[in-house]
């Protein structure tokens, strides 16, 4: 991920600005392989290294869900430059601050927790 | 060799880093979605006793727990040892749409105006942080996933759900770029 600068905010800005292929570059790839992947696994019925199958979980039809959540997670994710993953390597590369950022983040998942019985799915 | 490794690597690279991780995953057992890991630390430090939702065993997340350990150690290796330090190399169009909000133009990874100590320690920059961070947590859950387990995973497997909160991470993502940072800087 740091390698490629994912981690980096300018570079979720340039994504959000529409200027440049990098990070599109890089979700797509890895869409494009993920999904052949997908496909043989499911084609081939291949199991994992302990012999079970391998299955994929369907993720529950919904609408006000994934809009409502998905925005959410997109206000965060331009205003801190990292998704959930390039927060903890933002540590690996001494970017102290960004602990503030997975505190927020744990009390919003906590929060979530704890109303999520009163919010539309 | 290692200064091939040294340089900044190509979006193509990292994609395919990136689809190899989720199949490992898969040829494990597990499936590829980071943002679990934090509803996996808040039951582990408890909320289980207050909230049905982190009541489960976090023990059987472990290897999502190493996968995050991991996550950081790799941050820490490609900041130590394969680093050249140079700026990130960001378009000449964002460069001057940045500064036209007052952030200056790229001289590491992040810029010093939200990553900086004195950025911190000032009530602005220690709040777009919290409540970022906050927004980040609180939408991944609800959406049941983040860029790895739905940008990824879910749309590898062409899950119609992924693809909507995929718009949705662009929707806010969008009011953050163009709405709320005009607003904030």
């Amino acid at each position: 991920m740091s390698k490629s600068e994912a981690i980096s905010w300018f570079r979720i800005q340039e994504m959000f600005r529409f200027q440049s292929f990098h990070m599109y570059g890089i979700i797509g790839t890895a869409v494009v392989l993920g999904t052949l992947a997908t496909f043989l696994i499911k084609r081939y019925k291949m199991r994992d290294f302990q012999g079970n199958p391998i299955v994929f979980q369907p993720k529950e039809m919904s609408v006000p869900r994934y809009l409502f959540g998905g925005s959410i997670f997109g206000l965060g994710w331009a205003l801190t430059g990292a998704c959930p993953g390039p927060m903890f390597v933002n540590i690996g590369f001494s970017y102290w601050p960004i602990l503030v950022a997975i505190v927020g983040a744990l009390l919003g998942t906590y929060l979530y927790g704890a109303i999520r019985s009163k919010l539309p799915h | 060799m290692l200064e091939l490794l040294r340089q900044p690597w190509p979006w193509y690279t990292s994609g395919a880093v990136i689809a190899f991780v989720m199949v490992l995953l898969l040829f494990f057992g597990k499936s590829f979605g980071f943002s679990a890991n934090l509803h996996t630390i808040c039951s582990a430090c408890g909320a289980g006793k207050k909230v049905k939702f982190f009541d489960f065993d976090w023990r059987s997340q472990t290897w999502n727990l190493l996968f995050l350990v991991g996550a950081i150690v790799g941050g820490f290796i490609s900041a130590e040892f394969l680093s050249t330090g140079e700026a990130v190399q960001i378009s000449q169009a964002t460069i001057d749409d940045l500064s036209a909000l007052g952030i200056a133009s790229p001289e590491g990874m992040q810029p010093t105006e939200i990553f900086g100590m004195e950025a911190l320690f000032s009530l602005k920059g220690f709040l777009i942080l919290l409540l970022g961070g906050f927004a980040i947590g609180f939408g991944a859950r609800y959406a049941g996933g983040c860029t790895s387990g739905h940008a990824i995973s879910g749309i590898s497997n062409l899950q119609l759900p992924s693809l909507i909160a995929v718009i949705g991470f662009f929707i806010g993502g969008l009011i953050t770029t163009f709405v709320l940072l005009p607003l904030i800087f």
